[in-house]
């Protein structure tokens, strides 16, 4: 089984920071890191080649420092890796991102199932998943949450839904979004990582998917950014004070020791 | 994008012919021609053994979008079972004034089966114009059947502005729309406006996890395509005395569907987890003012959690809709949950009582959210609040 995993780099927006003046991200000493929702694409790529055999190849679309993700992905286990990296690819949006995304994965010969993460978590859009499965022409399956089974041309899966779930069989080759319920993703071994040290990633540039320029970065992109600013403030947090009371007492020392604060 | 016959493969088995979805193929001098109804689907593609049609570059539609050949503002009208959903009311709403601000008409794309007599409660609450496809091979949500559909009408009839709910289904099927299509989606806006210079849509949706908004335009590409979150829109009051035309679309059954629903399971949510947050405290009527409730958000920062709601506060006012747990909600399932102020509702609860540990707070002793809590306590919120603020703190460090 041939499977592809789309990851994205992202800052880990937990830590980001606005300037409240410049009206800036602070992105400085942020730390990059692989999208959350891309470790459980990931996991669930090994464990099917676990239990069907095959091969896993991770590919992002980035400037060179995101080999750093693939290298991540390699020390969790992953066969290979693939940087679709190009000047002409920067300021991309969902849809200029999406047809490099195909254009390379096209590139990259047969696959039977290409795994995404369900949104990355700097833009939030959940959109190039579909986006690139409609490019790429194959069927598209959002938010899988379980992958039932697996056969021969076809597979069913368990997608999550606004009020609930369906199980939604579709042909193969496939692209399929994940979201947090379908795994634990592991931790890189000590084996994969010493493999990640001395890898050396392969790039292709626009040229080698055979990419238009005027469909990539930012020239390709129908979408522009025109203005950046702040959530509305909730206004000030006051601090207040009180006696002390028994009940929360007790509260604090159970959640201590389970150890939730 | 284009679908081209390569005349010199092609063996006349006329296959595409009835393959295609729309009618857009026809035999001329023995060979297939595709006219222009063509939505670039791609049937005819796959259906040829002998692989005499191609789907070839976007090339076509790179050269320029003329865009004053775009007109009027379209809702996706997203139904389940036959049911309107609650956002593509309010889309109607916002698409209304849209539509007056340019000065055109305001349509709804309704897909389903069965819905055909719903299509006029669409226009008592503002569309001009219907389109209904009707068929029972759309009653259940297919991407590939969905996305068909409109991508053919948006092809036909050229509109400006294509908004949809940002739910399971309009956030599933509508990027392949927008993909096709070659233009621009914003996904999940909180707000829209018009440009009255440029005529562009202002769409404005939170990133970076709620950290910046972020205001987005296509200015080169049409049609502008959003999905919108619920309840930032306004409904407007339905009117059953609006005058407007419904139209059939057909829907021919022959897209191909590659997948399909083998069942659906409606889950009053026990499982279903939408947020990350390990921590959340959230807060229901019980607090009483938009000002106590704040104490949630700060207990929430002390914790480094996050804030939840009842459907109570967030009608209050007092919290954005994307924090409101429960049945209409997120379903959320963190490691702990803190309920200040909320009784409990059945609704509630389906939302957040998968969680690890509930500590509740009520000063009625009989509120059933205690049913549910690890841990409760009966008290004033007021009280509370702050001693649980100070002492966490303390014990952060
Ligand atoms: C179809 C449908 C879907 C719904 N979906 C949802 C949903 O997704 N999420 C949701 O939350 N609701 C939902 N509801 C609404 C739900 O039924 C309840 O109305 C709602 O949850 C009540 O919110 P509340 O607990 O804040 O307010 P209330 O029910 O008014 O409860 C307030 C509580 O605060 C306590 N209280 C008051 N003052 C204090 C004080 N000073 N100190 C301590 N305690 C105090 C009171 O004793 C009371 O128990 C839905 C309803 C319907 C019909
Ligand atoms: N530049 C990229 N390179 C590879 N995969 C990406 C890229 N951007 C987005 N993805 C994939 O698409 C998913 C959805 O991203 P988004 O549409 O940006 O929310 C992510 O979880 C990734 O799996």
């Amino acid at each position: 089984m041939n499977i592809i995993v789309c990851i994205k780099q992202v800052p880990d927006t937990s830590e980001v920071k606005i300037n409240r003046e410049t009206n800036t991200l602070i992105r400085d000493g942020v730390p990059s890191i692989i999208n959350p929702y891309d470790m459980y694409a990931i996991e669930e790529a090994l464990q099917l080649r676990e239990k069907h055999g095959g091969k896993v190849t991770a590919v992002t679309m980035g400037p060179p420092q995101a080999a750093e993700a693939l290298k991540e992905a390699v020390a969790m286990g992953v066969d290979d890796v693939v940087l679709f990296s190009d000047r002409a690819f920067a300021g991309a949006d969902t849809w200029a991102t999406s047809y490099v995304l195909s254009r390379g994965i096209k590139k990259m010969g047969e696959f039977d199932i290409v795994i995404a993460g369900k949104q990355a978590i700097d833009g939030d859009t959940a959109q190039v998943g579909p986006e690139t499965a409609e490019m790429l022409g194959v069927p598209f399956v959002a938010y899988v949450r379980k992958i039932e089974k697996v056969d021969i041309g076809a597979m069913t899966v368990e997608r999550m839904m606004d009020e609930g779930f369906d199980i939604v069989e579709t042909k193969l080759p496939v692209f399929i979004t994940v979201v947090k319920e379908i795994n634990q993703p592991r931790l890189p071994s000590l084996k994969g990582k010493m493999k990640a040290k001395s890898l050396k990633v392969a790039t292709l540039t626009a040229k080698d998917i055979g990419a238009e320029e005027n469909f990539c970065g930012l020239k390709g992109s129908p979408t522009k950014v025109v203005r950046i600013f702040p959530p509305a403030p909730r206004g000030q947090r006051e601090m207040l004070s009180g006696t002390v009371d028994q009940q929360v007492d007790l509260v604090a020392k159970k959640l201590k020791e389970q150890t939730l604060i | 994008m284009s679908v081209k016959v390569n005349p010199d493969k092609c063996t006349s088995c006329e296959t595409c012919v009835s393959t295609c979805p729309f009618g857009a193929i026809e035999m001329r001098d023995g060979r297939a021609f595709i006219t222009e109804n063509c939505t670039v689907c791609g049937a005819c593609v796959e259906a040829c053994e002998f692989k005499a049609i191609e789907r070839t570059g976007e090339e076509a539609v790179a050269a320029a979008t003329d865009l004053s050949a775009y007109k009027g503002v379209w809702v996706f009208a997203e139904q389940h079972k036959g049911a309107v959903s609650s956002v593509a009311l309010e889309l109607l709403g916002e698409g209304r004034k849209l539509a007056d601000k340019r000065r055109t008409k305001l349509s709804a794309v309704f897909i389903g089966h069965g819905i055909k007599d719903k299509a006029k409660d669409l226009i008592a609450h503002g569309a001009d114009i219907v389109y209904v496809a009707d068929d029972p091979a759309l009653r259940d949500f297919n991407d590939d059947s969905y996305s068909a559909v409109l991508t053919s009408l948006a092809t036909l009839h050229k509109p400006e502005i294509i908004l949809a709910g940002a739910t399971a289904v309009g956030r599933s099927f509508i990027p392949k729309v927008a993909a096709k299509l070659y233009t621009g989606l914003t996904a999940d806006c909180t707000a829209l406006d018009i440009d009255p210079a440029s005529g562009n849509l202002l769409q404005t949706r939170p990133a970076f996890g709620g950290n910046i908004m972020a205001t987005i335009v296509a200015p080169n590409h049409r049609p502008q395509m959003a999905t919108v979150r619920h309840k930032v829109m306004k409904k407007a009051a339905p009117d059953t005395s609006r005058k407007g035309d419904i139209v059939d679309v057909k829907f021919t059954t022959a897209v191909d569907m590659r997948t399909r629903v083998i069942n659906t399971v409606e889950e009053v949510g026990e499982t279903v987890n939408i947020s990350e947050a390990d921590i959340i405290v959230a807060g229901g009527r019980g607090m009483g003012s938009a000002k106590n409730f704040q104490l949630i958000e700060e207990l929430a920062k002390v914790l480094g959690g996050a804030v939840g709601a009842t459907r109570g506060a967030v009608d209050e006012g007092w919290v954005p809709y994307s924090h409101q747990v429960g049945q209409t909600g997120k379903t959320v399932c963190p490691k702990l949950y803190i309920a200040a102020g909320i009784s409990g509702a059945i609704q509630h609860l389906a939302g957040m009582q998968s969680s690890d540990v509930i500590i509740a707070i009520n000063k009625d002793p009989h509120a059933p959210i205690f049913s549910v809590a690890t841990y409760g306590i009966v008290g004033d919120v007021m009280e509370v609040l702050p001693i649980m603020i100070k002492k966490f703190k303390e014990m952060r460090g």
